[in-house]
């Protein structure tokens, strides 16, 4: 059990770096909180398996560093760290049956028979793997392979942390639901940290407290799935998290004002410096409403999912997207659009402006 | 699906058909020929049955060499399978040591059989050769042209310089295709470095190693060209192999009919050994 902390840690792949892209991991600073329940989410290749796998000890950093309980562990092994890991693909000991399996990381810690045994059997009745027990690993099908390897990074109930690098890709989706809800119900019974990386933002904002969303490498926000929601602090946690995404519209910062078009638009902070290469509105499509007066624009087309309409407009900066009620009458050709200030932002150089 | 049923096909086939025909079937017959009767030349034969089988199956001399050619084979698979696999351990995984080491690696492999055996004889000559002169400066008495153990040590080191190689290759391909998320989780397991190897390494390398028991196996079971060329199968007959010996009757003193009788049941032994040593290693895999 320990607060984790990452302390401007970067990591690079390559022998000598040139540019911010050849940095697997950047500028990362960050606690993990002990006993959170927390997902690692971003695109493929944003770094977030980098950033688990040196946390766990599998990867030494370029800079920077690690600390369980303010404790540097930068030098400490895997074992040492007392870290549990799942992987994205089952790894499973072939030759073993699933109980020898499971019991694998118990017997090299050399723990007491008894206790193992008791262990194994709690852990193959949660995962529902009690009746295959003598059965030889490799016989398995791939969610089964996939419970063993949860098993094993679950056995251990005296881990620091348990990390999950993206544990459910090969489980069929009915499944998932069911692994997902078991692992938040464990979260709750054992009060572990939880580091759960994935790319999917539903199985993020599901299992996780906090989400900590990863963009090339850099650490862009870090909050509740309603944090992330309501006030995206990138303009990436923006169109990434939701469905459909943020609306970001080129803009122009004049003295303060927030200038779409000549028209000036409230959002929820003043802008104050004017220092930025690339200037953006965003709102999110749940945030806006049509209007007497506002954004001239013209409807597109409208899809309805049932719960509620997704109608395209085109404005003269872009598209806008809006998510209007499924009662609601949506007008044809032109009309206005008004956006909620409060859910309003600035965004200079991808960075929201508070 | 709706087969379209054409018997001209077949005229494709004749091609592959005669091929085989000419370069195994034609002459495995010619010798089955030879194993059933007795010829004095001239196309004379006689018809003689089961004699020659039962002559070659009692016989001491080809006890002798079946025996020899066993402990041959036994000791150079004991040593070339573990020697082959530690090598294929310590072989760097990535990075300008891989292309390096896979050329040294191949390079034993390359050579033509009978110049490895006149490259070992003249290496372990005691009184010119590098190994010979070097053993004989050391104060052992070693002259492998006129002492058996001599000899049969120099025919095993030098097949196995010659073919250790192979074990190699065909370990560190095994090695290489395992996903590095195993080594990951053994580490997070907190298994130890024997562990990773009996537990990891060796159940993945498990076809590979099939494999590469297999052809050293009948390679070194049919092994002829090196030992001739280094000892001639002596001093006597002590390293005079099957092949060798085989050689000896049908070419030196021409007896046909048994050489050709011996000849089909070193064929059948090494089918045998294969064919039982394939269905145990495979035996497994129908459970999974």
């Amino acid at each position: 059990m320990a607060k984790i902390t990452l302390k401007d840690l970067s990591h690079s792949y390559l022998k000598t770096q040139s540019s911010d892209a050849d940095w697997a991991v950047r500028d990362v600073n960050i606690d993990w909180e002990d006993g959170g329940a927390y997902a690692l989410l971003g695109p493929s290749g944003c770094g977030k398996t980098t950033l688990l796998n040196i946390i766990s000890g599998l990867i030494n950093p370029t800079k920077g560093d690690i600390l369980f309980d303010d404790k540097m562990v930068s030098n400490l092994n895997p074992v040492e760290r007392n870290i549990a890991q799942i992987f994205q693909f089952p790894v499973i000991y072939d030759t073993m049956t699933v109980y020898d399996n499971l019991a694998f990381p118990l017997k090299n810690r050399k723990i007491e028979e008894d206790k193992i045994k008791a262990k194994v059997h709690e852990i193959a009745e949660m995962l529902e793997l009690s009746s295959t027990l003598s059965n030889r690993a490799s016989g398995l099908t791939a969610d089964g392979k996939q419970k063993i390897s949860l098993g094993r990074g679950l056995v251990r109930s005296d881990v620091n942390a348990i990390m999950f690098d993206e544990p459910l890709t090969v489980i069929d989706p009915h499944l998932k639901w069911i692994l997902r809800s078991k692992l938040k119900e464990l979260h709750q019974k054992i009060n572990r940290t939880m580091i759960y990386v994935t790319h999917d933002q539903t199985e993020a904002l599901t299992f996780a407290d906090q989400v900590v969303v990863m963009h090339e490498g850099q650490i862009v926000q870090t909050g509740t799935p309603v944090d992330l929601f309501e006030k995206p602090k990138h303009t990436f946690v923006g169109y990434f998290i939701g469905s459909p995404g943020m609306n970001l519209l080129p803009c122009e910062f004049k003295g303060g004002d927030v200038m779409l078009n000549g028209k000036k638009i409230e959002t929820h902070t003043k802008v104050k410096s004017n220092n930025f290469s690339k200037t953006e509105i965003g709102v999110r499509p749940e945030f806006i409403n049509f209007s007497s007066d506002g954004i001239p624009v013209k409807v597109l087309s409208v899809s309805n999912t049932g719960r509620h309409k997704i109608v395209d407009t085109q404005s003269q900066s872009g598209k806008i997207k809006m998510i209007a009620k499924a009662s609601e009458d949506i007008p044809s050709g032109s009309a206005f659009l008004s956006f909620k200030k409060e859910y309003t932002y600035a965004y200079g150089d991808d960075w929201i402006i508070e | 699906m709706n087969k379209t049923i054409n018997q001209k096909a077949w005229f494709f086939v004749i091609p592959v058909f005669v091929l085989v025909a000419f370069n195994a079937i034609i002459p495995l017959m010619t010798v089955v020929n030879y194993a059933f009767q007795e010829t004095f030349g001239n196309n004379v034969f006689m018809w003689e049955g089961t004699r020659w089988f039962k002559q070659i199956m009692l016989s001491e001399r080809f006890h002798a060499s079946l025996g020899r050619q066993f402990l041959f084979t036994f000791i150079i698979l004991f040593i070339q399978i573990p020697l082959g696999i530690a090598i294929a351990l310590t072989m760097p995984k990535e990075g300008i040591g891989v292309p390096i080491c896979l050329v040294l690696m191949s390079m034993p492999l390359l050579i033509p059989w009978n110049v490895v055996g006149a490259m070992w004889n003249i290496f372990a000559l005691p009184d010119i050769g590098f190994l010979g002169h070097s053993l004989n400066a050391l104060g052992f008495d070693y002259n492998f042209t006129q002492q058996i153990g001599d000899a049969w040590f120099t025919t095993i080191l030098m097949d196995v310089w010659h073919w250790t190689s192979l074990v190699v290759l065909l370990s560190y391909a095994g090695l290489q295709s395992i996903q590095p998320a195993y080594y990951q989780a053994a580490e997070i397991d907190g298994a130890s470095r024997w562990a990773v190897f009996t537990k990891i390494e060796l159940p993945k390398m498990k076809k590979v190693l099939t494999i590469a028991i297999l052809l050293r196996f009948m390679d070194s079971f049919m092994i002829y060209t090196e030992p001739f060329v280094l000892t001639g199968g002596g001093p006597g007959n002590a390293t005079a192999f099957l092949s060798i010996d085989l050689v000896k009757m049908a070419l030196g003193q021409f007896d046909l009919g048994p050489a050709a009788a011996m000849s089909l049941i070193y064929f059948f032994i090494v089918l045998l050994v294969c064919w039982v040593f394939y269905t145990l290693m495979m035996r497994n895999e129908g459970n999974q």
